[in-house]
């Protein structure tokens, strides 16, 4: 496969993200899209590793293609900790509003 | 066409399909279900590029691990089609066209982009789990321990911020 | 260069020490010490002049070169002081006419504060300084300064009762027909530097520069100039400033407006006469002007019944006669008439301010009269002045007339006629004045004919010096014709070229006969006319509009003033309010109604924030990916 493939799928997914956060207003949807974000752009660094795996560079150093993979990993962890955090918050927020209506979120223009 | 490609195809029109279904439905569980779809239509472009360990963590982390998590938050919101927010709907109009856009630059900024580049399919040792757990354990040990730290403090900020005063 | 010329740097800068030693210490002076220092400064200018004068005749003339003024890549403009026959000739008139006219202000201003007092003196020193430094710059921009500083002074001594806003108003109406003159001045000076790239006399009038002219630039540079000329020596169409210049105390009006400022512009002409004897056109130009000045200025002096008016129109008249002289290309004759027309009309304006106070401030010669048993030196001095005015044979103003008519003559006899004519008007004129002042009746009222009285010897004395000088100044230029060798044309005769008309000897007898048998004959109509004056009822037909001086104050008001106001008005009310304005109050509106409809975008939602964010980065891809070639 052409690496353009990966990348045209990889932006679609992440556009369809930011779409998301941008038309939706349920603060549980607009994090499940930047999740959605976060995972395009683990397909974008797999499908490189992958690309790099076949350059001469990678015959000499075997680590060559692994690094990408071991980044998405970490991307992963991140992102445990990350909704973790984030779903203990939108909890916190449902709590004080009885909503999850991010447009009631507005103290930031006073 | 050979049957990579054709995988390929399936994998991404369920891929951009379920991630679409996801910000259109209007019950937030649908939407949970339906990005668990993605996530598994990406595990499967894991596997077709041979990058397995991430292809098995995606699906027990994500799938299993995080949607779980979100799927016990909207259940106990008792969120539904009927709670959600009502939208406006000519500031949905603009960030469609404006992500609409975004995504035509890229894409045409693509289409111009330099000579073919091929990606090694199906095989390959760089995503096997033992290449990799070399790696992590010698070139990323230190990151890894520092993410497990991470991990702590999410651990206690959850706690903390989920306590009732 | 001889021990004297070490000094000329003393001669302007002693008025300007006084200025400054007065008007500082205004406060701490008593009248005597004011006028102590007012007066022996210019005294002392006087004295070096006299030597440099002295030194000039014995055949050296000099250009001192001081500083620097203007030092530009293309130009060099040096602080130069040119001394010569012409320069030096003119600092005996403006110092010695000077010095007297401050002696005679020590009395006259007398009943001012000593604060005022301290400050007229330290404007006539102010005056006395920029007028020295106009006569003795070396270059046309040094003669600028001084010709700027004379108009400034002007104004300060005009508008010096400034409390009265009449007096303030002609004070204003001098600085701007001044201003008016000085804009063809600079421009002559600036097309000079455009072409030559400099502007001092020796390398303008050298033969060098003058073959760099073309016809035109000539053409154009003397008339620039000599609208310069107009303005400061106050001719048609710039003259209405000087009569109202009588405003000021009437020693000014003498020091300013009779002896030396408004010969400025005389002095240019006569200075630049190389330039000027090439261009014919405007030659024929400033003769047509100075023509009709003194026609003019003389038909209005006739009904006018102000003393000081009556002698304002007389000066306008003879600067008239001077320009007709520089016009018919009779250059010695102009700056002679300049020498003579100081002695005797300073003379005549310090008599009229005697009068004056004596009169205790009445102006008016309708209700004066008889004046002639109570102020005896005055009315004889006085009557010495208008015998040389009128050009009675043997007095100054004879000798200085004759050669301006016979210059006249020698080009049309058409000019010369005209110029005889204003000649007698004058004599008619200035006999009325005489005769109504001080001969006849007393018309006054009791109070003011209790308080005449003749004025005291500051003023005394130097009228009987002017008058003295009146009779014998003419006796410098005595004309070939009548046995002498005219010695001032002699002495200025490597700076201003003399007339080129001769005539035969004969011609002369016969046109000096002609002349003084219609002087005399104008003085007895004079005589006969207004022996038994009543003040008479008011004018009608011709002699109205003689009386308002043939309406030119009101043709300038309705043909210049008010268009100009109306445009002033238009400009205030339409184009600063609604133009001008509206651009302004515009611009904040605008500013403000924009920051109104930005104010949404600051709406505290996050969504909203993102969405500027797509659009930010949206952008940024354009122009990196699409216009980064």
């Amino acid at each position: 496969m052409d690496i353009k493939a990966y990348i045209a799928l990889a932006l679609t997914l992440f556009t369809i993200g930011v779409i998301g956060v941008l038309v939706r207003r349920n603060a549980i949807i607009i994090f499940m899209c930047v999740e959605l974000m976060l995972n395009a752009v683990n397909l974008l660094l797999v499908g490189f590793s992958k690309m790099h795996a076949i350059s001469p560079a990678a015959k000499a150093l075997p680590t060559y293609a692994s690094d990408a993979q071991i980044f998405v990993f970490f991307i992963m962890v991140v992102a445990a900790a990350e909704v973790s955090v984030g779903l203990a918050i939108i909890v916190m927020m449902y709590r004080n509003t009885h909503s999850v209506d991010v447009n009631f979120l507005n103290r930031l223009k006073n | 066409m050979s049957i990579t490609t054709l995988a390929f195809i399936l994998l991404s029109v369920m891929a951009i399909g379920s991630a679409v279904m996801m910000i259109i439905s209007k019950s937030p569980v649908h939407s949970v279900l339906w990005l668990i779809v993605v996530f598994f239509a990406i595990s499967g472009h894991y596997v077709l590029l041979n990058a397995q360990f991430l292809a098995i963590v995606n699906i027990i982390v994500y799938a299993g691990a995080i949607m779980v998590l979100f799927l016990f938050v909207v259940m106990l919101m008792n969120l539904n089609a009927e709670t959600e927010p009502i939208k406006n709907y000519r500031l949905q109009l603009i960030g469609i066209v404006s992500g609409g856009s975004l995504l035509l630059v890229l894409l045409s900024a693509l289409m111009r982009a330099g000579q073919q580049q091929l990606v090694e399919m199906k095989v390959g040792d760089a995503g096997l789990i033992n290449v990799l757990g070399k790696t992590l354990f010698t070139n990323y040990v230190l990151p890894f321990e520092i993410s497990s730290v991470l991990f702590l403090s999410a651990m206690i900020g959850a706690v903390v911020i989920g306590k009732k005063d | 260069m001889t021990n004297i010329f070490k000094l000329i740097w003393l001669i302007p800068i002693l008025p300007l020490i006084g200025f400054m030693l007065n008007g500082l210490g205004r406060k701490a002076f008593s009248k005597g010490v004011s006028g102590f220092i007012g007066t022996g400064v210019v005294l002392a200018s006087f004295v070096i002049s006299l030597f440099v004068f002295l030194d000039v005749k014995n055949g050296n003339a000099h250009t001192v070169h001081y500083f620097d003024f203007l030092h530009l890549t293309a130009y060099k403009i040096g602080f130069d002081f040119k001394i010569d026959q012409l320069s030096s000739l003119f600092l005996l008139i403006i110092t010695g006419v000077g010095f007297l006219i401050h002696l005679y202000s020590t009395a006259y201003m007398h009943e001012e504060d000593s604060k005022d007092f301290a400050k007229y003196f330290s404007y006539l020193n102010l005056f006395v300084f920029s007028m020295l430094l106009l006569v003795m710059g070396g270059n046309f921009v040094i003669m600028f300064i001084g010709w700027e500083g004379v108009g400034l002074c002007s104004y300060l001594l005009i508008g010096y009762w400034f409390k009265n806003n009449d007096y303030t108003n002609a004070a204003k109406k001098a600085f701007i027909m001044n201003r008016i003159g000085d804009l063809g001045f600079l421009l002559a000076v600036f097309w000079l530097l455009a072409k030559l790239g400099t502007v001092s006399y020796d390398e303008v009038f050298s033969a060098a520069s003058l073959a760099k002219l073309s016809a035109t630039d000539i053409t154009g540079i003397t008339l620039l100039l000599f609208v310069g000329a107009t303005g400061k020596s106050a001719q048609i169409p710039l003259y209405t400033w000087l009569p109202d210049a009588m405003a000021g105390p009437t020693p000014v009006s003498a020091l300013i407006h009779a002896a030396t400022m408004v010969t400025a512009g005389i002095y240019m002409i006569a200075r630049s006469n190389v330039l000027f004897s090439m261009a014919e056109h405007t030659q024929t130009i400033i003769t047509i002007v100075g023509l009709a000045t003194a026609l003019f200025a003389a038909s209005i002096a006739i009904k006018q019944n102000d003393i000081k008016k009556v002698l304002a129109y007389s000066t306008v008249s003879q600067l008239g006669f001077m320009f007709i002289a520089l016009g018919t290309g009779n250059y010695v004759a102009a700056v002679f008439h300049v020498l003579t027309h100081a002695f005797f009309k300073a003379l005549m304006f310090l008599g009229s301010g005697s009068v004056i106070h004596a009169m205790g401030g009445e102006q008016d010669i309708r209700r004066m009269g008889g004046l002639h048993k109570h102020m005896k030196i005055t009315s004889i001095t006085f009557f010495i002045g208008c015998l040389a005015i009128a050009g009675i044979p043997g007095l100054s103003g004879f000798f200085s007339k004759d050669e301006i008519l016979a210059g006249a003559y020698g080009h049309s006899k058409l000019i010369y006629s005209l110029t005889l004519f204003a000649a007698l008007l004058t004599a008619f004129y200035m006999f009325r004045l005489y005769i109504i002042t001080f001969t006849g009746k007393f018309r006054g009222t009791t109070v003011q004919e209790h308080h005449l009285h003749e004025s005291p010897w500051a003023m005394t004395v130097p009228l009987i010096i002017l008058a003295i000088l009146s009779v014998i100044g003419g006796y410098v230029g005595v004309p070939e014709s009548l046995g002498g060798h005219h010695e001032l044309a002699a002495f200025l005769g490597p700076v201003v070229k003399s007339a080129q008309h001769h005539l035969n000897h004969n011609t002369e007898y016969i046109l000096m006969a002609l002349s003084t048998g219609l002087v005399l004959l104008s003085i007895l109509f004079a005589w006969t006319r207004f022996k038994n004056y009543k003040v008479e009822a008011e004018s009608t037909g011709f002699g109205r509009i003689l009386q308002n001086k043939w309406y030119v104050d009101e043709i300038y008001n309705a043909v210049i003033l008010n268009p100009l106001k109306g445009l002033s008005n238009f400009f205030s009310n339409v184009i600063e309010k609604k133009g001008i304005d509206g651009v302004v109050n515009g611009a904040g509106k605008a500013v403000n109604y924009g920051s109104r409809q930005l104010r949404w975008l600051q709406s505290g939602q996050v969504g909203a924030y993102i969405l500027l964010m797509v659009i930010g980065i949206l952008c940024l891809f354009i122009v990196q990916l699409f216009f980064n070639n």
